[in-house]
């Protein structure tokens, strides 16, 4: 059985730690290992179309999770105090932002979308004081409003979960000591539900920061890292591709791991009087 | 002006719940109605959508017939693969492994799930591909191996990807199961294996169900795996679907084939929360 599971763990591992090995590869082809280098490091971090994709996955990944945080943590909070129909309601729809695929999150935004601006274009066209209206159009709005959908269905189950496991009666001592409804969420509620916010926070994030298949659709004209590297494999597979893979994975572990540091039970500390 | 309390409270509840409403209205339900009104339409000349109201649609579904079956097909068959390998692991690190590490090892198996799957997948078509273990097995006698873009490969691509989602939920059953029941069992005079198929796995079967139907419903919309390890010769519906919205631009015809895939998402849900409701009383389906 520990076999087993020994070749369990080798089998996760084993590939991710062959895209590294690779990435530091001196050779110019991509699977034969000729000697140790980080030069592929360098080149890949001088290519200004990767570095531009680098840069519009980080903001679209860091706005969509700070506001699914935001929204998220709010519905979270707002749902117990909705009726057994309004909440069953918003469950029904959360959890189908959840299970729907990717892909058809994707066409099915890109179709919405497509009639949203032909129908709001001419409208701002025609209200808009001088020539050169703005427009609606595909890029970051786009992407950070589908990967927000998913995000903010995550955030909203796990402070859901947290705030399930708060007594109600912490809080009814504090309304009862005379604190403000707000005061009580501010000293009371939020200090608790704070890891659990961070953690969706994370992984929101994460999630943007590696989708593929929802910005392929509704990206526009924009370039998310995951849709560079999608494209650069069908091109060929360079060892410039290993050291960008290597640094997403870098990445990815980092926050994973903060995630799951911040959502540890920890023993709470006594209080001191 | 004057506000009563009960007024007061629902308008907080409002604040609070209005955008993540206005979100869910716009970007979840509004474009599910697009893809609807879609499905029932024409194909414009030129590519897009031209209104009418026709089925014709749905009745030329069999024409992806292939994408459809492969799915159908491989879903599952890579949702059992990694049942198959998940089990275990689940059972060791629920029962077996020493409590000291046994965090660390969960650990272990979720951090690849929130890595790239892209870059995950990417690390297989070196493995897979000529240079890689085909390279290796012509060395001991097996030339001319092909592994990368056949069946096999977006199965193993697919157990690869998925194994930490399904090793969860069944850790999750097992790590709940209470000892003493295998204690009265074994004081009982049940042999260990006894033990396992009466109490043990008829209890971890809420934890299966869950990862069962999560694996493949996630399968169900899957694209980079058959993409990348399948090579476009075993395709996937999500494949089909990129294929019909971005190159052929026939959105009605795609509008109508991703109504049916999540009408089919649907009825595994509903049929997994009915499994879980007959096993366990409890239509809770653990989804993070």
């Amino acid at each position: 059985m520990r076999a087993f599971v020994t070749a369990v763990y080798l089998f996760l591992y084993a590939p991710i730690a062959l895209v590294v090995l690779l990435s530091f590869n001196a050779g110019r082809n991509a699977s034969d290992f000729t000697g140790f280098s980080v030069e592929w490091y360098g080149k890949a971090l001088s290519n200004t179309f990767l570095i531009q994709a680098l840069q519009n996955s980080l903001m679209v990944a860091f706005i969509s999770a700070g506001l699914a945080a935001i929204y998220g943590t709010m519905a979270a909070m707002g749902l117990e105090r909705l009726g057994k129909r309004g909440r069953m309601l918003f469950d029904g729809l959360l959890a189908a932002a959840i299970v729907v695929p990717g892909v058809v999150i994707g066409i099915a935004t890109l179709v919405a979308l497509v009639q949203l601006f032909a129908l709001l274009n001419p409208i701002v066209t025609a209200l808009w004081p001088s020539d050169n209206p703005p427009q609606f159009g595909f890029g970051y709005g786009s992407i950070i409003a589908a990967h927000g959908l998913f995000s903010m269905a995550l955030v909203t189950m796990i402070v859901r979960a947290r705030i399930a496991t708060l007594g109600r009666d912490i809080v009814e001592a504090s309304a009862d000591l005379y604190a403000t409804p707000f005061n009580t969420f501010r000293l009371v509620v939020l200090p608790q539900i704070l890891p659990a916010i961070l953690s969706g926070f994370l992984l929101a994030f994460t999630f943007s920061f590696d989708d593929f298949i929802i910005a392929f659709f509704v990206a526009g004209s924009k370039t998310t890292l995951p849709i560079y590297i999608f494209a650069s494999i069908r091109r060929g597979v360079t060892p410039e591709i290993n050291a960008i893979a290597t640094l997403v994975l870098t990445a990815s572990l980092l926050l994973i791991l903060l995630s799951r540091f911040l959502m540890r039970d920890r023993p709470r500390p006594a209080p001191s009087e | 002006m004057a506000m009563t309390l009960a007024t007061r409270k629902r308008l907080v509840t409002a604040l609070l719940v209005g955008p993540s409403a206005a979100w869910l209205s716009i970007f979840l339900v509004l474009p599910f109605i697009a893809i609807l009104v879609f499905s029932v339409g024409e194909r414009a000349p030129e590519g897009g959508y031209q209104a009418a109201f026709t089925f014709a649609q749905f009745m030329n579904l069999p024409a992806r017939a292939t994408a459809f079956w492969n799915t159908m097909l491989l879903a599952p068959v890579g949702a059992i693969l990694c049942l198959l390998v998940a089990y275990p692991t689940a059972y060791y690190l629920a029962i077996r492994a020493p409590t000291r590490f046994r965090m660390l090892l969960v650990s272990l198996v979720v951090v690849p799930f929130w890595t790239s799957l892209l870059v995950r997948t990417y690390a297989w078509i070196f493995i897979l591909g000529a240079r890689g273990l085909p390279n290796l097995l012509a060395l001991i006698g097996l030339p001319d191996v092909r592994l990368l873009n056949t069946p096999g490969a977006v199965l193993l691509g697919i157990v690869y990807g998925y194994l930490p989602l399904m090793i969860m939920p069944i850790y999750v059953s097992l790590e709940k199961l209470d000892r003493r029941l295998l204690e009265a069992s074994a004081d009982l005079g049940a042999s260990p294996v006894r033990s396992f198929f009466n109490i043990t796995l008829p209890l971890s079967l809420p934890g299966v169900a869950t990862g069962v139907a999560l694996v493949t419903i996630l399968l169900l919309g899957e694209y980079l795996i058959p993409q990348l390890l399948g090579g476009g010769k075993v395709f996937f519906i999500g494949n089909a679907l990129v294929d019909l919205f971005l190159q052929s631009r026939n959105w009605p015809y795609g509008s109508a084939i991703a109504v049916t895939l999540v009408s089919v998402v649907v009825l595994i849900i509903t049929l997994a929360m009915r499994l879980a409701w007959r096993f366990a009383g409890t239509r809770q389906v653990d989804l993070v």
